[in-house]
């Protein structure tokens, strides 16, 4: 025990000593967390719009001056040369042109009908249906004011309500994926990488050769980084809640022991890949590949599961982070308790234990 | 120039003797592109659905049918009552539940404006925000039916703007188009970097960057060296994933092949200089690695690739003139997807070259034959 401890201290200090890597895994939770927080969102605002207007006259005036003033829209434009709509898109200074055919209000006043038409830069897809519906909206609300006399009391009353984040703050959703992968670079990854570096320096042979038992020597070189592991954890789980108001609604112990769970689990992964990987440039590829872009993309962080194809839903249920990030969002945001993520749980557990086991398979062939 | 050539065989020969490298250089690419690239999709193909229906009337059946009819919608559940619904929500079991109250067809048929109740569950506030648009459509739809079975439409018609939109570049509005170049930009920069950031620290750690540094070989001679042979593997992943998207996702190629392989072939000079300069100033592999994915994370989040760069507030556009990302990612979907040409994208491209010029200078002054 007392050279286990020793060997521990060993491998605190090698951390320590490295200042960079240390500043930069408590750097990566908290600026990512800020970033998520303060700068990214998938919703619309500020698109560039162009308007090409044949008419001219009040009318159109009007809805151009509407669609300028909202937050959806920033208007680059006013054009009247149809040659130019290609180059104003494809150079990207708009993602939308909106043409008022001429004679605009004199057809509305004299057919009852006029159309618009939108061009939209479909090359990002979400945003050009997003833009159109948004420009859609604008239009008939101008035309609402003169509907409004006519309409009736509408038939059906909706009242949506929108549970555990009434609010809908992308936090809410991106701070359980975060978690994931955070954990799981710093737990797997860093793992993976030291232990290959032993490999491939040839001091692991010193370190077998000595009184240590591989599972000591193994323990010893993942204690540190599951101290760091919590504590960055914890980081997390209180900048979430301090700075975006996250809830902890359901039993803060289930969380925490579900939060272990995941990083006993990214540890022992970390493990697998270093008795796999021959040296620290391997390692660190198939860490990247393996494990950083499924553990944002398949994990249903960004990305909803159910709408990718079967075969990928499929590979997604074999992905840890898919049952962490579901597991951390019913526990935390929903509230729920055991009777809720038992299959979640056991099933962390199930991958834990067949990436321990294969690691000792594979240890104790190169002993 | 004759050492320069012997510096890069004697890096190809390395490159090519590691065999657990090469799948990862040419195969994961691959495969990872083409998993990313059918997993990257906003778009809402699946609704799960409980309904409540506390009415049991021909009215709320209708309804019900209405819902089950959709083909977004998986209406799996009928609990008898709204907390039961919310268990479901709850438990991950159903994205949303309708609840119909228990007058529905009475107040419908005596025009007093029945209501019915959603429950989603919002922690994806987009996603829930579709869903529950989508289902309120569908009810609006229903009363209207009502209303027109009824012919209390009133007689008046009021006047209509028609809006057309016409979708350019993607008239399908197909999300592969936009992801595939997307993750495309991806894989290069993650080969590039990796490869460049952890190459030349590996021999610091092996100590065989000393016997380098006693022979005659210039500082630009090595570092061009190390960067050359990199910047042929990233010009073959483009290739072959390009061949793929084409194949596989059909993605229109429009621009020019050569204008944008020329650009790639700017922009790895960049990131590979770059994953050379943090390999100069790192002591260990791991203290590369993770600087580069330090770096790698927040400039990818931040590229436009996955959310847009107009939502973001100003501090945060502005930060994006340093992201090397941001500018190849508008020049990729640029050049692929509208045929954008040379001066489309000119501020991109010479944004590229200042960049790439500034870091490969960078990794130069930054490498020291002496310790």
């Amino acid at each position: 025990m007392k050279r286990f401890y020793a060997f521990v201290k060993k491998e605190f200090l090698h951390i320590f000593r490295d200042r960079r890597t240390l500043v930069i895994l408590f750097g990566i939770p908290i600026v990512q967390l800020l970033l998520f927080g303060y700068a990214l969102s998938s919703e619309v605002r500020d698109v560039k719009v162009a308007v090409a207007d044949f008419s001219k006259d009040e009318l159109s005036r009007k809805i151009t001056n509407q669609i300028a003033a909202s937050p959806w829209f920033q208007l680059v434009t006013v054009t009247d040369n149809p040659a130019q709509y290609e180059e104003l898109l494809r150079s990207g200074q708009a993602k939308e042109i909106i043409v008022f055919e001429p004679k605009f209000a004199q057809k509305l006043t004299h057919q009852g009908k006029v159309s618009v038409q939108l061009i939209a830069d479909a090359s990002e897809p979400n945003t050009a249906q997003l833009v159109v519906n948004y420009t859609t909206a604008i239009i008939n609300s101008n035309m609402q004011a003169t509907a409004a006399k006519l309409s009736i009391k509408p038939d059906i009353d909706i009242k949506t309500r929108m549970l555990y984040n009434e609010n809908m703050k992308d936090a809410f959703n991106f701070i359980p994926g975060l978690m994931a992968m955070i954990l799981m670079l710093i737990s797997a990854m860093m793992t993976a990488i030291t232990i290959a570096r032993e490999k491939e320096m040839g001091t692991m042979e010193i370190l077998l050769a000595s009184p240590l038992k591989p599972i000591q020597i193994i323990l010893g070189k993942v204690t540190p980084y599951m101290i760091l592991s919590i504590l960055n954890a914890i980081v997390i789980v209180g900048l979430g809640t301090f700075l975006f108001g996250l809830p902890i609604r359901g039993e803060l112990m289930l969380l925490m022991f579900e939060v272990l769970l995941y990083i006993f689990l990214a540890l022992s992964l970390g493990i697998m890949i270093s008795t796999i990987a021959a040296n620290q440039m391997v390692a660190m590829a198939i860490s990247g590949f393996v494990l950083m872009l499924p553990s944002i993309l398949l994990s249903g962080f960004i990305f909803p599961i159910k709408n990718m194809p079967l075969p990928l839903q499929v590979v997604a249920q074999a992905m840890p982070p898919r049952w962490f990030v579901e597991t951390v969002r019913m526990v935390m945001l929903k509230g729920a308790d055991l009777t809720l993520v038992w299959k979640h749980t056991l099933i962390m557990i199930g991958f834990s234990v067949l990436f321990i086991v294969i690691s000792m398979k594979k240890f104790k062939v190169r002993l | 120039m004759k050492i320069l050539f012997y510096i890069l065989q004697k890096e190809f020969t390395q490159i090519f003797r590691n065999k657990s490298m090469l799948p990862i250089i040419f195969a994961m690419p691959m495969v990872q592109m083409l998993i990313l690239v059918f997993a990257a999709t906003f778009e809402i193909k699946q609704l799960d659905i409980s309904v409540v229906d506390n009415d049991h009337s021909p009215a709320s059946r209708q309804l019900i049918h209405q819902v089950m009819g959709n083909k977004l919608f998986h209406v799996d559940y009928f609990p008898t009552s709204a907390k039961e619904a919310e268990l479901l929500i709850q438990a991950t079991k159903t994205d949303l539940a309708l609840v119909i109250p228990k007058d529905f067809d009475k107040k419908l048929t005596l025009h007093e404006g029945a209501d019915v109740q959603i429950l989603v569950d919002a922690i994806n506030g987009n996603a829930a925000q579709l869903g529950s648009a989508y289902l309120s459509n569908i009810i609006t739809d229903f009363a209207h039916q009502i209303r027109v079975k009824e012919a209390v439409v009133s007689q008046m018609q009021p006047t209509t703007i028609n809006v057309t939109p016409s979708f350019w570049y993607n008239a399908e509005l197909n999300y592969k188009f936009y992801m595939a170049p997307g993750i495309l930009v991806i894989l290069i920069t993650i080969v590039g970097m990796l490869l460049g950031s952890m190459n030349l620290v590996r021999e610091k750690e092996l100590g065989t960057i000393e016997q380098i540094n006693v022979t005659p070989i210039k500082k630009w001679q090595f570092i061009a060296g190390k960067l050359l042979p990199f910047l042929v593997i990233g010009l073959f992943d483009l290739a072959f994933g390009l061949t793929l998207a084409k194949l596989v996702f059909s993605i229109p190629i429009r621009g020019s092949l050569p204008l944008l392989f020329f650009l790639a072939s700017i922009y790895l000079v960049l990131v590979l200089s770059a994953g050379l300069f943090i390999s100069t100033i790192s002591e260990t592999q791991q203290q590369a690695t993770f600087s580069v994915y330090f770096f790698m994370m927040v400039f990818l989040l931040m590229s436009g690739l996955f959310t847009p760069v107009e939502s973001m507030p100003l501090w945060a556009q502005r930060l994006d003139y340093i992201n090397p990302l941001y500018y190849f990612v508008k020049i990729m979907r640029g050049v692929i997807l509208k045929g954008a040409g040379l001066a489309d994208v000119f501020r991109e491209f010479a944004a590229l070259v200042v960049y790439a010029s500034i870091m490969f200078s960078l990794a130069i002054m930054r490498y020291r034959k002496t310790s």
